[in-house]
């Protein structure tokens, strides 16, 4: 089922028209109502108009984070400040935020994205999604809140937290889908079993929305198979409305990026060259249908694919893979790039663990896996303790290249999260 | 008699360890009658004999431990020279496999007992059933 048919499978030919006509339309838009656009155009000399195709998109100049950092809080507005009606911010690790100003076309627009992409993954009036996302300025919760209200679904907007009470709210709401942080999914799916609920029997649960966190497609399968449900793939940032830029259809193989809302390119992200389909690269998005904040070749640092091929669910927009690593959580051991989800991905295949980690970066060359046992797995063998540290041991290598220490931890005894996780700690002093 | 078991704790190596698990028991009226420590440097199971373990389970869980209650076979020892030599040529030659060992003394030293943890207490029991020992 579609939510906007005629758009969801628009011929690629079609497509790509209306794309060049809202693509020139926010190029004009920017370069004579953004200060900042408009010198960056006339500094390589490029008018609207010399934008004739879509593909002209390489002739124009990146966006950056720090750009947006610049420019705060208002200096990206390509209309009337009086016009904006929201201001999501994404948290920034120093200083200031970036902010993002929404009009109420701008919101509409976000919450049309939802409404297609929930009801491609099955949602229907009659469900009850329990927001379990953080309201405020983080765009999660409230946009997905519009979007899921465009659709006609009873929301219950529990916020993070609270375990208790949210298990109480899924009985009695009838709740059929999460919208939840995958570290408080996990913590959930731990604490309903040891309360004996079965998530299969004594709940309504048919899907899961994951965001605002990474993680791998193990820790997909365990929330899947403990919970008894799909969960679906997402893709999104705050700079480009937050959720539902590219999401999963019922066939999981990738996710649709609109793209009658967005340009979707892979760069190589040293060099700036835009990149064939299929080959891995930096996300770079421009948006097309933004009145209030757009933004040209915003370079995500986010690390995908383009799956040109057709997708059987009928959809024409393409496809980018999950994402690979997001270049923000990537460091460096003994000079070996390693992103946390390929830990993940280890640590949630490897029986007897359990489903908190985190990872200790002590110095250039010396990383720390700390893993809690799984409770019921504890047989009071010593050497079973020992052979288990040893397989973690040797997975991560193979999988990172990289031998860490791997700590053995007992259940409890890492910080739990009901919101964002900090899976990774730096503790080093370069 | 009911087959002796065993608490085990995991813990990871930090001081006080010990003085917790120590304190749940004796404020649980729990009496400890041996205790010996497997370490593998970073982490180790610290394993108590007491007298009423599954109160001793139920308290150490509710206080968070991670604890396993199993099963072990306790061979009695005499107290004189050689008597240890005596239960280690049975053990061998029924071809048990000792996976870790401590004594356990019950009273003074005139009665003790070997702990002795197999992978398979009641098939080490019967491979064991015509050598001249006798068990807790």
């Amino acid at each position: 089922m579609f939510w906007d048919e005629e758009l969801e499978t628009i011929s690629q030919n079609k497509l790509k028209e209306l794309q060049l006509k809202r693509l020139r339309d926010t190029i004009g838009r920017v370069y004579f109502n953004v200060p900042f656009y408009h010198k960056k155009f006339k500094e390589i000399n490029i008018k609207p108009d010399d934008i004739k195709s879509v593909d002209d998109i390489s002739k124009l100049p990146f966006t950056t984070r720090q750009d947006i950092l610049d420019n705060y809080p208002t200096g990206l507005l390509a209309v009337s400040r009086d016009e904006m009606v929201r201001v999501h911010t994404s948290s920034g690790t120093t200083g200031k935020p970036k902010a993002i100003f929404f009009t109420k076309n701008d919101i509409d627009r976000a919450a049309d994205l939802i409404a297609r992409c929930l009801v491609m993954t099955g949602m229907r009036k009659n469900d009850v999604l329990q927001n379990m996302m953080t309201y405020g300025l983080f765009t999660g919760a409230l946009v997905m809140h519009y979007g899921a209200e465009k659709v006609g679904i009873l929301i219950v907007p529990a916020g993070p937290g609270n375990t208790e009470r949210q298990i109480l709210l899924m009985k009695d709401f009838k709740t059929t889908a999460l919208h939840i942080t995958p570290s408080y999914a996990l913590y959930l799916a731990e604490y309903i079993k040891s309360k004996g609920i079965d998530p299969t029997k004594d709940l309504y649960l048919k899907r899961a929305y994951l965001g605002a966190e990474p993680y791998s497609e193990e820790t997909r399968r365990k929330i899947e198979d403990i919970f008894g449900i799909d969960v679906y793939n997402s893709y999104g940032l705050s700079e480009m409305n937050g959720p539902g830029v590219a999401f999963e259809c019922e066939y999981k193989e990738g996710m649709h990026t609109w793209e009658d809302n967005f340009v979707v390119e892979v760069i190589d992200p040293d060099t700036g060259e835009v990149l064939p389909d299929g080959q891995k690269g930096e996300l770079v998005f421009t948006t097309l249908q933004r009145e209030g904040m757009p933004l040209i070749r915003y370079r995500t640092r986010d690390i995908s694919r383009i799956i040109p091929e057709r997708c059987p669910c009928g959809r024409t927009h393409r496809r980018i893979e999950r994402i690979f690593g997001r270049s923000d959580d990537m460091f460096i051991v003994k000079g070996v790039n390693i992103f946390p989800q390929q830990i993940e991905n280890v640590l949630m295949s490897i029986k007897g663990v359990a489903m908190n980690y985190q990872i200790v970066l002590e110095s250039l060359d010396n990383m720390i896996v700390r893993v809690e046992i799984a409770k019921d797995l504890f047989d009071g063998n010593v050497m079973h303790l020992v052979n288990l540290q040893n397989r973690i041991t040797e997975e991560l290598r193979k999988e990172i290249l990289v031998k860490p220490k791997v700590e053995l931890l007992e259940p409890g005894t890492l910080p739990v999260s009901e919101g964002k996780a900090k899976r990774v700690i730096d503790n080093r002093t370069l | 008699m009911a087959q002796l078991r065993q608490i085990s704790i995991f813990a990871e190596n930090k001081p006080g360890k010990i003085e917790k698990i120590t304190k749940v028991l004796a404020d649980g009226g729990i009496n400890i009658l041996a205790i010996s420590i497997s370490s593998s440097g970073d982490f180790g199971v610290i394993k108590f004999i007491v007298d009423k373990p599954d109160e001793a389970k139920d308290l150490l869980i509710k206080n968070g431990f991670t604890v396993s209650l199993n099963e072990v076979l306790a061979i009695e020892l005499v107290d004189k020279p050689g008597d240890l030599h005596r239960v280690a040529v049975a053990l061998l030659r029924c071809g048990i496999n000792i996976e870790n060992a401590h004594v356990f003394v019950v009273n003074e030293r005139a009665q003790s007992y070997l702990i002795v943890e197999v992978e398979d207490v009641d098939e080490a029991k019967k491979k064991l059933a015509n050598e001249e020992l006798r068990f807790y």
